[in-house]
C-alpha cells in the first residue's frame, strides 16, 4: 500500500493547476468572458484531458480513474468553466460498450433529479431527461434496454443551457428530441458495466467536490486575512477560525474517501467499487455543502452578494453532489450493500 | 498510488488472519466494560509474543521495524475478526522513543513494547488541562533522587500501571514551559495514592487520579534533560492525536459491524432515523481508515510529524462520535435496566473531544499552524 501520487500523476496535477491559473475565471465577472473561456476549452482539448478514458487497442482505457480524478478536482477548484465530467462519462460508456469515440462533443444525459442515467424506453426520447456539463455538446447519451442490458442511444439536447451550476450548464433533452442508436456498439452493457461506470461517475464528482472546498476554503480564509472589524482582521476571532478549522478538516477527510473512491473504480470488483464510490459521496457531498456554506457565511453580506466566488463554489457544489446521486442515494446504497434499508423490514 | 495489498503486505495479512482464527479472545468493546481491561494484558502479549506488535517500531525495543502502513493491515484484520483493538502505546513509546538517552530506551521500551509494564501518563492536573504547561507538581532533587509532589488526574490506566511517565515542574523560576522535566516513575510505592474515577458510563478500570506525596524516583529516571519535559509532552500528544498511532479505526470497526449486525437481525426494531446514523457511522469509520492509509503512506519516507495531527484527531473525534450516536440509536439507552452495552459506547464517545487535546484547542491550532490565521 502507498497511497500517494506518483511523480507523474503529481506532474499532471500541476500541468491542470497552472491551466486553471491562467484561464479559469477569478472573478464572477470573468464568468462572461467568452474568449477566455473559449480558450480555457482549446487548452483541455489540446492536454487531451477529455480522453483519459479513450479505449486503448485492446479495449482498456488510457489512464486510470486516479488520473481523471485529479484533473476533476483541480478543475473543482478552479471553477473551471469548460466541459469535462460530461465528456468523460459519456466516453466511457462509448468504451465499455465497445463504440468508437464521438466525432462531436458529447455528454451524458441523466433523470430529472440527476441520480441516474436517463433510459430511452420504446427508443422515445425521455423529455424530461437533463444533459449535464453540456457546454458545446452536440449529443447526450442516453441508454437503451436492450434483451442483452443496456445499448446506447444519443439525443440532441434542445433546450437553453442554465441550472444552479454558472461554470457547467445543464440542457433540458426536451419532448422533440429524437434518439438515435449509437452505431458499431460492440456489445450490450451489464449491470456490472453500468455500476463501474456510475462509479466513475461518482469518484470525479467527489473530486470535484474535493477541489470545490479546497477552492472556497482558501477563498474564505484570504478574506478572513484582510477583512478588518473592530479594529483587527476577523480571521482573528477564534468563532470564525473555528469554523473554518472546521471547514479544512472535513475537506482533508473528503479527500481521503474520494481518493480512494477513485482508485477503487479500476482496481475492485464492481460491488466494492460501488461500495467506496458511496461511501465517499456521501461523506464528500454532506461535507461540501457544510464548506460552502461557511465560505459565504465568512464572507458576511458580501458573501450574499451575486459578485462573491463563494456561491458560485457553493452552485457548483450542488450539481456535482447530485450527480448520480447525492447524500441520500449514496447513503441508501451502503446501507444496502450492509444488507439494511427499507425494504429490508425497517420499521 | 495503491490502496491494495503488495504481496509482502498480502502474506503479512493472510498469517495475522489465520491466527486470529484460533487467538481471538472475544472480548467486548474497550469502552463498554472492565472485562476488556482485566484482560488487556494478556491480550497484549498474545499479540506480541504472536509477532503482531509493535509493527513498525525499531527491533530493538522488540518493534518489527516495518512501514507503518502495516498497522493499517493490523487494525483491517483485527475489525474484520471482532477482535479487540490492539493496545494503544505508541504515543508513550514515540515521546520515550524520542526524547530518552540509550539508557532509558533500552532499560523502559522492551518492557513496554512486550506489554510486561504497563504505564500511565501523569500529565494532566486539576488546575492544568488544555493549559497544560500551568502543571504544578514539583520535583525536587535530593541526592541521587527526585522528590515528586503534586496531584494528576484524568490519568488513563493509572490503577493497572507499574510506571507513570510523570511531568513535574523542576525550576520555578523560568517561563512555565521551560521549568517542566519528565520522569519514569514506579507506581509500587508509598508516597504514591492511586483512586479509580468512575467515567460517566460507568466504567473503573481506565481513568483514574493520582496524588504524589513524596514519591521518589532515582535521578536517572529523568527523561530528556532537565526542563526538556515540554517537549516529550508536545511529542507525546501529538501521537496521541493521530488515529494511525491509536489503532482506534479497528475500535470503530467493529463497533458498526455489530451494530449492522443487530440491525439486519431484528430490522423492525429499528426506524429509518437509526438506520441513518448507522449508515453514517459506517461512512465515517471507512473515512478515517482511508484516511489513515493516506497519512501513513505519507510517512513512507519518513516525513515527520506537523500540525495535520490535529486534523486527524478531529477527524477521529468525529466519526467516534458518529459511532457513539449509532450505539445509542440502533442499541437504546437502556431504559428497562437491562443491557446497556451500547449506552456506554455512547457516552465514552463523549470523551474523545477532550482527550489529548479538547477540540477546541485542535481548532485553535488548525487556524493558526494551517491555515496561517492571524493571532486572537
Amino acid at each position: 500500500m502507498d497511497v500517494r501520487l506518483s511523480p507523474e500523476q503529481m506532474a499532471l496535477r500541476d500541468s491542470v493547476t497552472q491551466v486553471v491559473g491562467r484561464l479559469a475565471p477569478h472573478a464572477v465577472g470573468e464568468l462572461d468572458d467568452a474568449e477566455r473561456a473559449a480558450k480555457l476549452d482549446a487548452t483541455v482539448t489540446a492536454a487531451g484531458w477529455r480522453e483519459l478514458r479513450a479505449p486503448t487497442d485492446d479495449g482498456t482505457p488510457l489512464a486510470s480513474v486516479v488520473e481523471a480524478a485529479i484533473v476533476a478536482e483541480e478543475l473543482g477548484r478552479g471553477l473551471a468553466d469548460v466541459a469535462y465530467l460530461g465528456p468523460t462519462l459519456a466516453l466511457e460508456l462509448r468504451r465499455l460498450a465497445g463504440a468508437p469515440p464521438a466525432t462531436a462533443p458529447e455528454t451524458v444525459a441523466l433523470t430529472p433529479d440527476l441520480s441516474t442515467p436517463a433510459e430511452a424506453a420504446g427508443g422515445d426520447a425521455p423529455a424530461d431527461a437533463v444533459a449535464v456539463d453540456a457546454h458545446g455538446a452536440a449529443t447526450a447519451l442516453v441508454l437503451l434496454p436492450s434483451p442483452g442490458g443496456h445499448t446506447l442511444g444519443a439525443v440532441a439536447p434542445q433546450g437553453r443551457p442554465g441550472g444552479v451550476d454558472l461554470t457547467r450548464p445543464a440542457v433540458a433533452v426536451g419532448p422533440a428530441a429524437t434518439v438515435d442508436p449509437v452505431p458499431d456498439q460492440g456489445r450490450a452493457l451489464t449491470p456490472d458495466d453500468l455500476a463501474r461506470w456510475s462509479a466513475l461517475g461518482l469518484a470525479l464528482t467527489c473530486a470535484d467536490l474535493v477541489g470545490a472546498m479546497r477552492g472556497a476554503v482558501d477563498l474564505a480564509c484570504e478574506y478572513a486575512k484582510e477583512r478588518r472589524q473592530y479594529g483587527t482582521a476577523i480571521g482573528s476571532f477564534q468563532a470564525v477560525q473555528h469554523l473554518l478549522a472546521d471547514a479544512f478538516v472535513a475537506t482533508e477527510g473528503s479527500r481521503s474517501a474520494a481518493l480512494h473512491a477513485a482508485w477503487a473504480v479500476d482496481a475492485l470488483p464492481a460491488d466494492e467499487a460501488s461500495l467506496a464510490a458511496a461511501v465517499a459521496k456521501a461523506y464528500c457531498a454532506r461535507a461540501s455543502r457544510a464548506v460552502c456554506e461557511t465560505a459565504i457565511q465568512v464572507h458576511g453580506g458580501i458573501g450574499n452578494t451575486w459578485e462573491c466566488l463563494a456561491h458560485v463554489f457553493a452552485r457548483r457544489a450542488l450539481l456535482s453532489s447530485d450527480v448520480l446521486g447525492g447524500v441520500g442515494p449514496s447513503l441508501a446504497r451502503v446501507l444496502d450493500h450492509h444488507g439494511i434499508g427499507e425494504a429490508r423490514g425497517l420499521r | 498510488m495503491d490502496f491494495g495489498d503488495a504481496p509482502d503486505e498480502a502474506a503479512f495479512r493472510g498469517r495475522l488472519r489465520e491466527w486470529l482464527r484460533t487467538n481471538n479472545p472475544g472480548l467486548p468493546a474497550s469502552s463498554t466494560s472492565d472485562e476488556y481491561w482485566a484482560a488487556q494484558a494478556a491480550w497484549h502479549q498474545a499479540l506480541y509474543d504472536a509477532g503482531f506488535f509493535g509493527l513498525s517500531w525499531p527491533k530493538d525495543i522488540g518493534g518489527h521495524d516495518l512501514p507503518s502502513v502495516y498497522d493499517v493491515i493490523l487494525d483491517d484484520e483485527l475489525a474484520a475478526a471482532g477482535a479487540p483493538p490492539r493496545p494503544s502505546l505508541g504515543y508513550l513509546v514515540q515521546g520515550i522513543l524520542h526524547h530518552g538517552n540509550e539508557d532509558i530506551r533500552r532499560r523502559f521500551l522492551p518492557g513496554i513494547v512486550n506489554g510486561r509494564d504497563r504505564w500511565c501518563q501523569g500529565f494532566s492536573e486539576p488546575d492544568a488541562g488544555s493549559d497544560l504547561a500551568a502543571l504544578r507538581t514539583r520535583a525536587v532533587r535530593d541526592g541521587d533522587e527526585y522528590v515528586i509532589t503534586g496531584h494528576k488526574v484524568w490519568t488513563s490506566y493509572s490503577d493497572a500501571a507499574e510506571w507513570c511517565l510523570v511531568l513535574a515542574r523542576t525550576d520555578p523560576d523560568v517561563p512555565k514551559h521551560r521549568g517542566i522535566s519528565a520522569f519514569a516513575v514506579p507506581m509500587g510505592q508509598p508516597g504514591i495514592e492511586q483512586r479509580p474515577l468512575r467515567m460517566i458510563n460507568g466504567i473503573t478500570r481506565e481513568f483514574g487520579e493520582v496524588v504524589f506525596g513524596g514519591a521518589r524516583t532515582p535521578a536517572g529516571n529523568m527523561i530528556g534533560g532537565p526542563g526538556e519535559g515540554w517537549k516529550l509532552a508536545m511529542t507525546v500528544v501529538s501521537h496521541e492525536r493521530e488515529p494511525g498511532e491509536l489503532g482506534f479505526v479497528s475500535r470503530y470497526r467493529k463497533v458498526v459491524k455489530e451494530l449492522a449486525h443487530r440491525v439486519r437481525e431484528e430490522p423492525a426494531r429499528h426506524d429509518a432515523e437509526a438506520a441513518r446514523d448507522l449508515g453514517w457511522a459506517i461512512v465515517e469509520s471507512e473515512m478515517l481508515r482511508l484516511h489513515v492509509c493516506r497519512r501513513l503512506s505519507d510517512r513512507l519516507d519518513g516525513i515527520s510529524h506537523g500540525p495535520e495531527g490535529s486534523v486527524d484527531k478531529l477527524l477521529m473525534t468525529q466519526v467516534e462520535h458518529a459511532v457513539g450516536h449509532a450505539a445509542l440509536a440502533v442499541g437504546g439507552a437502556a431504559h428497562d435496566g437491562g443491557d446497556d452495552t451500547w449506552l456506554k459506547v455512547y457516552l465514552y464517545s463523549r470523551a474523545q473531544s477532550v482527550m489529548g487535546g479538547t477540540s477546541q484547542v485542535q481548532r485553535n491550532l488548525v487556524a493558526s499552524r494551517i491555515l496561517g490565521l492571524p493571532a486572537s
